[in-house]
């Protein structure tokens, strides 16, 4: 069945059964090849992409469900928060192997985008449902109260 | 894992230059846009391989290719292992870069190709990834390859310039003298006319002059990894490619007894079901569709020749081993004798479960296959065996076998699989459909119920005391699975019956104590096991720091002091010790109440790790609030790296020490993905603070020792606070 889906603000059609999670729509179809996938059951964030600015296990999420909405793929994040928290992740050198990374950065945008000042607890509760096997939790804490500062200063300069 | 058996030669060895006997250094194409490409021959390799798998030849000339120079400046950098999170991209670059005196940021990295005589491990013998070598292994030959370079970019100026060569200076990608001053760039096609230097005529840096080597700012190399641009297995699109999932027998050794694939096939988009020896096939243009289709299969299992016991009655064979003599894996005095005559014995049972890897990624790999010759795409980390193991089973020769190496999602040991299980699966897969390209793909259930474990393990350890309440004789017991019996490497790392990987670590052990024995029960068992990030040091440093932790406490004396004391003959895991008692504020700094504190050391693969660990406890639950750890790694290539590594070896090492293990109910597995396999998650993460003691020793193994002391450090924090001693992981306070 043919499904048109809003992803990174272009408009795609794809010709898929209606149960099929958007993660492999995404990925096996339309070649976006960021968002990862890690479980397949909403247990390791892998496949974190945002829907309407939630972040969201898109290896559950049918592609039925998902027409009508925003969807942001790592590809397409563009906002302040996200920016700054890629140039985190390098300058703190966040990555290990990477695999999780995508989803890491979309869990930590969403966190952002709705606290410009995360307390480490608030940072513990948003990235929690994220694993890194590569034990990269402490840099990605830190990344992201980097990010959050730099975002904070850049809105002062402005 | 005992590098020296497994290679051969003493870990720092291959570093050495002066162990290398004979080296030159081989132009080996030149010129075009291709500019400067740089081959390095070291028959030094040859010498080692030959030690290490009485093969080569010596003085067989072989080929190493691991720098190039593009004409837009570009310094291509080939790297001989798989980059899976522990940095070697980075720290590769960096031994070439520094001697080349270029500039860092026009330093680029690729995955070499599978090419065992050009990209061998030189502590190995064969081109692979593991036994936290690859800096160790690389160190000296990465120098000498930057360093040739550097010497070919200068003679090619001094020509042009009509300048002796010892006026020109090269700093940071530079090269100058006087008015002069080209980048390599510009000289890359120049240079590449310029004989290539003998490597015995090349001065390498005294550590004083390293540029880049010991930098705290020098950024990792293996980019888009923060934007979803980096390259793993599952990325991997190639035209008409097809996806592969399988279903393997529930139980291990299980067999398809019937097959009805009626309703499979008939599903949109399922192209094809077949049988292979591993299970039932089925490919399909994308995953989503061929999971679907698998879950459509009807097939009865033929569990005759499969391990049907649970993980419980396994564990109980175990303990029943451990009353009874084994092999004898290392001797000196009669620690027996000396405990049957002692008045005073400790003695503590262990108990360890199998673990599974669970590396983000869930095991994948894409192959194609044309008539006798194969194309592998996939993070790669045996080259050598998988190349091999691919070329028979398609009854070719390995030229006919092409590997090209992406990133891996995490591997902590899992895909360097002795008989390439995987690997060959997915040959299988595609010889049944020939010319096109099909990319396996493990669900995570298919990895976590996939077998190849760090095996389960019981170990019995008794001590006899004296005066002092030290110990005066030490006699242990091991009985689990090897995890070499059966495999190509058994060789090369069994001796008289005893995989040396099963004990390791508490043989060698570093503590004073003047009478010991080790013995070993290596039961055969239905279910596949493998080395898993630290290997023997996983359980071993376990029993070895808890035990010692109790014999401190039951003689009064203070477990850092305690082990100082038996520690008089060995400075280098003192200096270790004594430096991370020393950050953590061991017996200065004040835990708050409810909190206990605990130490470990422990030295694998060439480096010494101690931890000490600061618990709090509240009922029957506690959380690991702060790790201080110190680690003597020889020469840190790159600081930043050391420190990452250290961080992640404790997280996956505190994941088994607070929730991982798989079991088996009538050889099934119970743990089917993350909820079941609970994995450590960021609220569980302590604070870790990592201290690198200066050395200007040959740089040692880093991605793997972190994780021996960690377990041992929270159960001794536990004791501390709680008096609780637990001697099965994970560890459940009463």
């Amino acid at each position: 069945m043919a499904y048109q889906l809003t992803i990174n603000g272009q408009i795609h059609e794809v010709d898929v059964d209606g149960d099929m999670p958007l993660l492999w729509v995404v990925r096996d179809h339309l070649n976006f090849t960021g968002t990862k996938f890690g479980c397949g059951v909403a247990q390791c964030g892998a496949c974190t992409m945002q829907i309407d600015g939630v972040a969201q296990r898109t290896c559950v999420l049918t592609v039925a469900n998902a027409v009508g909405k925003n969807i942001t793929t790592i590809e397409g994040l563009q906002s302040p928060q996200a920016l700054a928290l890629q140039a985190a992740w390098v300058e703190l050198q966040v990555p290990q192997c990477g695999y999780c990374q995508s989803g890491q950065i979309m869990s930590a945008t969403a966190l952002l985008e709705k606290n410009a000042s995360p307390t480490d607890a608030d940072i513990e509760a948003a990235m929690s449902g994220n694993i890194c096997r590569c034990g990269t939790y402490s840099r990605i804490k830190a990344g992201i109260h980097m990010a959050a500062a730099q975002v904070k200063n850049a809105g002062g300069a402005a | 894992m005992n590098l020296q058996r497994l290679f051969g030669s003493k870990a720092g060895d291959a570093s050495n230059s002066g162990n290398l006997s004979r080296r030159s250094f081989l132009k080996i194409t030149a010129g075009g846009t291709a500019g400067l490409v740089l081959g390095v021959n070291l028959t030094g390799s040859a010498a080692v391989a030959q030690s290490a798998a009485g093969a080569a030849a010596e003085g067989a000339m072989e080929f190493n290719a691991f720098v190039s120079i593009t004409p837009d400046n570009t310094v291509k950098v080939l790297i001989k292992h798989l980059e899976m999170g522990q940095g070697v991209y980075t720290g590769l670059a960096t031994c070439i870069a520094d001697e080349m005196d270029a500039d860092w940021a026009q330093v680029v990295c690729e995955h070499a190709p599978a090419n065992t005589e050009k990209y061998a491990n030189l502590l190995m013998g064969q081109q692979g990834t593991g036994g936290s070598t690859a800096i160790a292994n690389s160190f000296t030959q990465m120098r000498q390859a930057g360093a040739a370079a550097k010497s070919m970019l200068v003679s090619a100026a001094a020509a042009q310039w009509s300048v002796p060569a010892s006026e020109i200076k090269v700093s940071q990608g530079v090269v100058s003298h006087g008015s002069h001053s080209a980048t390599f760039g510009e000289l890359a096609v120049a240079a590449a006319q310029q004989p290539a230097p003998d490597v015995n005529t090349l001065a390498l840096k005294d550590p004083s002059e390293f540029t880049l080597i010991g930098r705290e700012n020098t950024l990792r190399k293996d980019t888009g990894k923060h934007n979803g641009t980096a390259i793993y297995t599952q990325d991997v699109q190639l035209p008409g490619m097809l996806t592969a999932v399988v279903a393997h027998a529930p139980r291990f050794g299980g067999k398809v007894k019937s097959l009805d694939a009626t309703q499979a096939l008939a599903r949109n988009g399922v192209e094809k079901v077949f049988q292979i020896e591993t299970g039932v096939v089925v490919v399909a243009s994308n995953y989503w569709t061929a999971l679907k289709g698998r879950d459509l299969l009807q097939i009865e299992w033929d569990d005759t020749a499969a391990e049907t016991r649970s993980s419980g009655r396994i564990l109980e064979q175990f303990r029943e081993l451990v009353e009874t003599d084994g092999l004898v894996a290392e001797s000196q005095g009669n620690a027996a004798n000396a405990l049957s005559q002692s008045s005073d014995v400790q003695e503590l049972v262990f108990e360890f479960p199998y673990l599974a890897h669970a590396q983000m990624e869930p095991l994948n790999c894409v192959a194609q296959v044309n008539g006798n010759s194969a194309e592998m795409w996939y993070g790669c980390q045996s080259a050598t065996g998988d190349q091999a193991a691919i070329a028979q089973l398609l009854g070719t020769g390995i030229e006919n076998v092409k590997i090209n190496t992406v990133f891996a999602g995490g591997g902590f040991g899992r895909r360097a699989n002795p008989v390439s299980d995987y690997v060959l699966e997915s040959v299988r897969i595609a010889q049944q459909l020939p010319g096109t390209p099909v990319k396996l793909v493990w669900s995570r259930e298919d990895d976590m119920k996939g077998g190849y474990y760090r095996p389960a393990y019981v170990h019995k350890l008794a001590a006899s005391l004296d005066s002092n309440g030290k110990p005066s004789a030490i006699h242990i017991r091991v009985a689990g699975q090897s995890i070499m019996e059966g495999t190509p490497l058994a060789a090369m790392m069994m001796v008289n019956g005893i995989d040396t990987t099963s004990v390791e670590g508490l043989t060698g052990m570093t503590y004073d104590i003047p009478e010991r024995q080790v013995e070993l029960h290596s039961p055969t068992v239905g279910v596949p096991v493998q080395w898993w990030r630290s290997v023997g040091h996983t359980h071993t440093a376990f029993s070895k720091e808890v035990f010692i932790d109790v014999l401190a406490r039951k003689a009064g004396v203070d477990p850092v002091q305690y082990r100082l004391d038996l520690l008089k003959n060995n400075p280098r895991e003192t200096a270790v010790l004594k430096l991370a008692a020393e950050k953590a504020g061991w017996g200065t700094k004040e835990l708050p109440a409810g909190w206990g504190r605990g130490v470990a050391i422990h030295t694998s693969f060439g480096s010494t790790v101690a931890e000490i660990v600061d618990v709090s406890v509240t009922g029957s639950t506690f959380k690991v609030e702060r790790v201080v750890a110190a680690i003597d790694c020889g020469i840190a290539v790159n600081p930043n790296v050391v420190r990452a590594q250290v961080e992640g070896a404790i997280a996956y090492g505190l994941s088994a020490a607070l929730a991982d293990e798989v079991t088996l109910t009538d050889g099934n597995v119970d743990q089917t993905n993350f909820h079941t396999y609970r994995v450590l998650r960021m609220d569980a993460m302590p604070e870790v603070e990592t201290h690198i003691i200066a050395s200007t020793n040959a740089p040692s193994g880093v991605g793997e020792p972190g994780t021996p002391p960690i377990a041992p450090a929270v159960a001794n924090a536990l004791a501390a606070i709680t008096g609780q001693v637990l001697t099965r992981l994970p560890l459940k306070l009463a």
